[in-house]
């Protein structure tokens, strides 16, 4: 099997988000970035498919601070090889993310095989012109399904049988053929651990491979007026002091709420 | 003069999706302003029921097809797209939900029309409708407009009253008779929840845990505060896929939606998904070390602390 990874950066949202002067956008200056947690995902599900069914895992992803780190690390935990498109890729929209993915499949010495598994996280926090998966598949003309938690592969290794995640609990199983596109929200186990040191001493050693893909001229169609931080992030009234006094002003709390009796 | 509006009615095994009430009642308010006509849209084999419950729209469309009762993204997109040329609809809305999960830019690619994810606002101003989407776990909201007044909104759950899309009108039903299509994916079976040990949804007091709570090994100070209070508890998506806890103790959009009268939430961010399927409880508290996290914002009561110095203590005077 063939299993494609896409990775994504995003920002992280454990630092503060700034909003640029333009109003319209995110103060980059100030932005940590970090692999899309999904992604992360879906890389430990192609490394767990890899050691279940044999095949290579091949992971791509876009120029953005720290994602040479993310792909170095990929190698570390058993990517077979790793892959960088070049450019400033800030404030792409989702459709335009999906026509440089698909355009990945037409350059040179790749290609959409019959047994290519291309694996996406299912959602990005900063997706707000749509999600990137279906949007690939549609280019791609290759089936999709999203929200999975689990993959395997049939005898003839021709079929993939996944796990959908609905609600309250309940989940589906489908079928679906290979080549296919899946939006992966979480593995079977959580993203494995690799030491820093191993990734020091690869990145001495492997190289990055680069595509080149002009930047495609589509515009989502939706204008963004503004971006803002929400009002009212502060409606809890908040207890203060040390932690003894805050621990007796819970039980203060519950007292008088009747959860507690007394 | 705009198109009329048009809603994609979910449900999940013959329940109609709380969702599809949201999507009604704003759909409803919009298409007054507008002057426009509003109609919904059921897939599957109890379409017909289902969608005499949309009576707050004008008009049913019913597809009953035995294989959409999930609906396959590839169809549904297909026969979103024809309507959308027969009716030259303005606005297509679309629950952000895991069922519904793809429709949004599929139908987006294949009808030309631009989408908008995460929509959590729309309103309507001087003709033109405008819409404010949430982004970065909701740390961000950012305003956006579609330049030609047409596209396909994602609604985010939680962010309309359902009770607005509720009526015991009777819509007029139309049944569609389309060509079948196939798709090459296929649904095999659901796989029904695994029963916990504890039913998370019928506990008066949750203790939940979010990333904050760091390593597995300190659950078990998050099980003595529970087992003190007469509670449980429950986690975040996070912890559930660290393999912390098991999948029965997971609250939010795929997990469970709990209403216990004391949700005492320790760590957790209070990303959108989350807060989704925890936000009609009774009494919330959250501890959280970051005075911005959005779970502030749902909380009554909150503490800008780290976790580990206050339960400790807590959990003492609780004891004597």
């Amino acid at each position: 099997m063939d299993i494609v990874v896409f990775l994504k950066m995003v920002p992280d949202v454990v630092e503060e988000l700034v909003v640029a002067d333009t109003g319209k956008s995110l103060d980059t200056q100030f932005l940590r970035m970090k692999l899309n947690d999904p992604d992360d995902y879906s890389l430990e599900e192609a490394l767990i498919l890899k050691e279940k069914y044999g095949g290579t895992v091949t992971v791509v992803a876009m120029e953005a601070a720290e994602v040479d780190d993310v792909l170095f690390t990929a190698l570390a935990k058993g990517a077979d090889r790793i892959v960088k498109i070049p450019g400033d890729w800030t404030g792409i929209q989702a459709p335009a993310i999906a026509k440089v993915l698909a355009s990945y499949f037409s350059s040179a010495g790749r290609q959409l095989g019959p047994d290519t598994l291309v694996l996406l996280g299912s959602q990005a926090i900063d997706d707000l012109e749509g999600e990137v998966a279906p949007y690939l598949s549609e280019i791609l003309g290759a089936p999709y399904i999203g929200v999975i938690t689990g993959i395997s592969l049939d005898a003839e290794k021709k079929k993939v049988s996944v796990i959908k995640e609905f609600a309250g609990g309940l989940r589906g199983e489908f079928e679906l053929p290979l080549p296919c596109v899946i939006g992966i929200q979480a593995a079977e186990k959580p993203p494995r651990y690799v030491p820093v040191a191993k990734v020091r001493s690869i990145m001495k050693t492997a190289k990055i491979e680069t595509v080149d893909i002009a930047p495609p001229e589509i515009t989502s169609g939706v204008t963004i007026e503004k971006m803002f931080i929400p009002e009212a992030a502060g409606k809890a009234k908040m207890i203060e002091g040390e932690p003894e006094q805050i621990s007796a002003q819970i039980i203060d709390l519950l007292k008088e709420t009747g959860i507690l009796r007394r | 003069m705009p198109g009329p509006i048009l809603i994609l009615a979910e449900h999940l095994k013959g329940e109609i999706a709380d969702i599809t009430f949201e999507m009604l009642g704003i759909g409803r308010k919009l298409a007054d302003e507008l002057k426009v006509t509003l109609h919904s849209i059921v897939f599957g084999k109890e379409a017909e029921s289902i969608a005499a419950n949309l009576g707050v729209s004008d008009s049913v469309f019913v597809v009953n097809n035995p294989q959409m009762d999930i609906p396959s993204t590839d169809i549904a997109s297909n026969i979103l797209k024809s309507l959308i040329e027969q009716k030259n609809y303005s606005l297509v809305l679309i629950g952000g939900t895991n069922v519904s999960t793809g429709i949004g830019p599929k139908l987006s690619f294949r009808s030309g029309l631009p989408f908008i994810n995460f929509c959590r606002n729309i309103w309507v101003k001087d003709g033109m409708v405008g819409f404010t989407s949430q982004l970065f776990g909701g740390k961000i909201l950012s305003d956006v407009g579609l330049p030609g007044n047409r596209g396909i909104i994602c609604i985010y759950p939680g962010s309309f009253p359902s009770n607005a899309g509720k009526s015991d009108k009777k819509p007029s039903i139309e049944t569609l008779s389309l060509p079948a299509e196939e798709t090459k994916v296929v649904f095999k079976q659901y796989i029904e929840p695994e029963a916990g040990d504890v039913d998370i949804t019928k506990q008066d007091v949750l203790v939940s845990i979010g990333r904050g709570i760091s390593n597995a090994d300190n659950i078990s100070m998050a099980e003595e505060l529970a087992a003190i209070l007469g509670g449980a508890v429950c986690a975040s998506r996070p912890v559930i896929d660290q393999g912390w806890l098991p999948l029965s103790r997971q609250v939010g959009k795929s997990g469970m939606t709990v209403k216990p009268k004391l949700y005492l939430s320790l760590g957790v961010s209070g990303a959108p998904e989350h807060v989704e399927g925890m936000k009609d409880s009774g009494l919330i508290l959250a501890i959280n070390t970051d005075p911005n996290a959005p779970i502030f914002s749902v909380a009554q009561y909150g503490i800008c602390a780290d976790l580990f110095d206050i339960i400790p203590p807590l959990i003492e005077k609780l004891k004597t």
